[in-house]
């Protein structure tokens, strides 16, 4: 009997440190895959220059339309939602705070909210384009990815405010301050940490987000200079290149996977990296 | 000077106020937006009709949206066959057996994991899984297949859920009391027994809510699913042939939906019947989760 227990402990004991450790391969095969694959195409004409004539059937050329549209899309998406956000996320902790019901009902709705798909957004997006009389346009596609963003934004900022100390709060109120300036001066500043990951996160999930920007944001060969043309975004790009029949192009595909990849590390290894740095100044 | 703050308070008070309701209430705006686009379609079909006749012709004005329906549950019920044991074993590993370094490096693992994008999920996909699919998998089960399929969707799809289950797996086990498993110990469980019949059993609504949600994820994924899965309706139900999901609908034919009539709103009749499915998914069992929390 008790060898009997102490076999089904050591079976259960293998398969979940195999299922944990196989994660780690999976994410090592994942990366590994698409960097072996890209290297091959990837080259400094890749990020350097728009596409050239021809570049669809093999011609010269880059990507470079796609990634300037992608960051302008990403930046002003973000820009938007913590315009929205923040404020949002600071009236949650500062003006709620007695609430605590009502605390917990908001957090409940945003988090079922951050789980709608992107391709509703992209939907709704693409019905209030129509309706304001817009085309598919880098305006529309930021609008859009704004949405999608919001709720990250929100609730990720709120999880690093909800664990700053009541006396703090209570501190600030206490000397005269108003609750405005509780919120921006004192909170804002305690969770700064906090709003460099929703930053980090939101833009991470502008970037790589191509659902939202299918219908909105339109595709193009040029670098958007108004905010009324379309733009390029780096997933179509993928996306669209995959698509072909000619070998060249699909090389290049990889090569744009690879870039997206390296920058969807850099903003998620940058999010931990600064979040702990500015944590550390934190009062305790 | 006085004055000045307390304006300055009343003006911010006012826009914290206004965002925070626009945020609350943008399940309900995109919901009447898409609702208004799909309303044409209402006039001739009846909501049960469309979602669940098979006649899909759109120059002819038929929308059966069953097909895409049932593509959707047979792709995600594949994906969570393949993620929930792995998730369910790795959090139990990570919260109750593993060492603090391993939980260490786990973190920014599972952080990259949900934050790549779904069409380098999609290129992996097309790069691994649709040759496995075709050139290994599909003869053990003595069919042929093109891999491009909706096994090879469930796989990549499996691979995009676990960080977002397993992260909230992990959330719930943390929240058992620890009190409770070194009773268990103290009265002669071993470390596994403990976990079976004390963590498991005391985390089970959370358990079930982490599924749920990672099966609401799962149904609304696009771009990944659409690059691998072949986008033509089932014509069996041969795992390995293509099937069409219904977010794949929606993204594939943007391009046309302008040229044919109703078309348009179909397709936003599409985005609205998934946009209720998930958001009730969600609102279900995010309502056990908080509930486990608050605890």
């Amino acid at each position: 009997m008790n060898r009997l227990k102490q076999i089904e402990e050591k079976i259960f004991r293998i398969i979940s440190g195999f299922a944990a450790y196989s994660l780690i391969a999976i994410l090592i095969y994942i990366i590994a895959i698409i960097f072996i694959k890209g290297f091959n195409a990837l080259s400094l004409d890749m990020i350097t220059k728009t596409p050239q004539g021809g570049y669809y059937y093999g011609g010269e050329g880059g990507v470079l339309n796609a990634i300037v549209g992608s960051l302008y899309i990403s930046i002003g998406a973000t820009v938007i939602a913590v315009i929205i956000g923040a404020p949002a996320a600071l009236y949650l902790n500062v003006h709620m705070i007695k609430l605590k019901r009502t605390q917990n009902t908001v957090r409940y709705l945003l988090d079922a909210l951050w789980g709608i798909p992107s391709i509703v957004y992209g939907s709704f997006g693409f019905t209030l384009m129509l309706f304001l009389g817009m085309n598919a346009s880098l305006l529309a596609g930021i609008i859009t990815v704004a949405l999608l963003v919001t709720p990250i934004m929100v609730r990720t900022f709120d999880e690093v405010l909800s664990t700053i100390p009541k006396g703090l709060h209570e501190a600030s109120l206490a000397l005269g301050s108003t609750r405005t300036e509780t919120a921006y001066k004192v909170l804002f500043k305690q969770g700064f940490s906090g709003f460099i990951t929703a930053i980090l996160l939101s833009f991470g999930r502008g970037i790589g987000d191509a659902a939202s920007v299918l219908f909105t944001a339109g595709y193009t060969d040029l670098i958007p200079v108004n905010l009324d043309e379309p733009a390029a975004t780096l997933p179509l790009a993928i996306f669209f290149q995959l698509g072909s029949p000619i070998p060249e192009v699909r090389e290049r595909a990889f090569a744009s996977a690879a870039i997206l990849t390296i920058i969807i590390l850099i903003i998620s290894l940058g999010a931990r990296f600064l979040a702990k740095k500015y944590s550390k100044s934190n009062l305790k | 000077m006085h004055f000045r703050r307390r304006i300055v308070d009343k003006i911010s008070g006012f826009w914290m106020v206004t965002t925070m309701v626009t945020i609350l209430l943008m399940p309900v705006i995109i919901g009447v937006g898409l609702y208004i686009k799909a309303q044409p379609l209402f006039e001739h079909n009846s909501v049960w009709d469309l979602i669940s006749s098979s006649d899909w012709s759109p120059s002819k004005g038929k929308f059966g949206f069953w097909p895409f329906i049932a593509g959707s549950l047979y792709v995600t019920i594949f994906s969570f066959l393949f993620a929930a044991p792995i998730c369910l074993f790795a959090a139990i590993h990570l919260t109750q057996f593993s060492s603090k370094r391993l939980v260490q490096i786990m973190y920014p693992v599972i952080d990259v994991l949900a934050g790549l994008p779904s069409v380098i999920y999609g290129v992996w996909g097309i790069l691994v899984i649709v040759p496995l699919v075709s050139n290994f998998l599909a003869p053990i089960f003595n069919t042929s297949s093109s891999g491009y399929s909706i096994f090879a969707g469930g796989i990549v799809l499996s691979v995009m859920c676990i960080p977002y289950m397993l992260n909230m797996l992990i959330e719930v086990f943390n929240t058992v009391p620890v009190g409770l498993k070194e009773a268990a110990l103290s009265l002669g469980a071993t470390q596994w027994e403990s976990v079976k019949h004390v963590v498991i059993r005391k985390s089970y609504p959370g358990i079930i809510s982490a599924f749920g949600l990672g099966i609401a994820k799962a149904f609304g994924e696009t771009i990944a699913v659409m690059m691998v899965v072949g986008n033509s309706v089932m014509s069996s139900h041969n795992p390995f042939d293509a099937g069409y999901p219904l977010p794949a609908l929606i993204a594939n034919n943007y391009g046309e939906m302008m040229s044919i009539p109703m078309y348009d709103s179909a397709l936003m009749f599409a985005a609205l019947l998934l946009l209720v499915i998930i958001l009730a998914i969600n609102l279900v069992f995010r309502y056990f989760i908080h509930k486990t929390q608050k605890q």
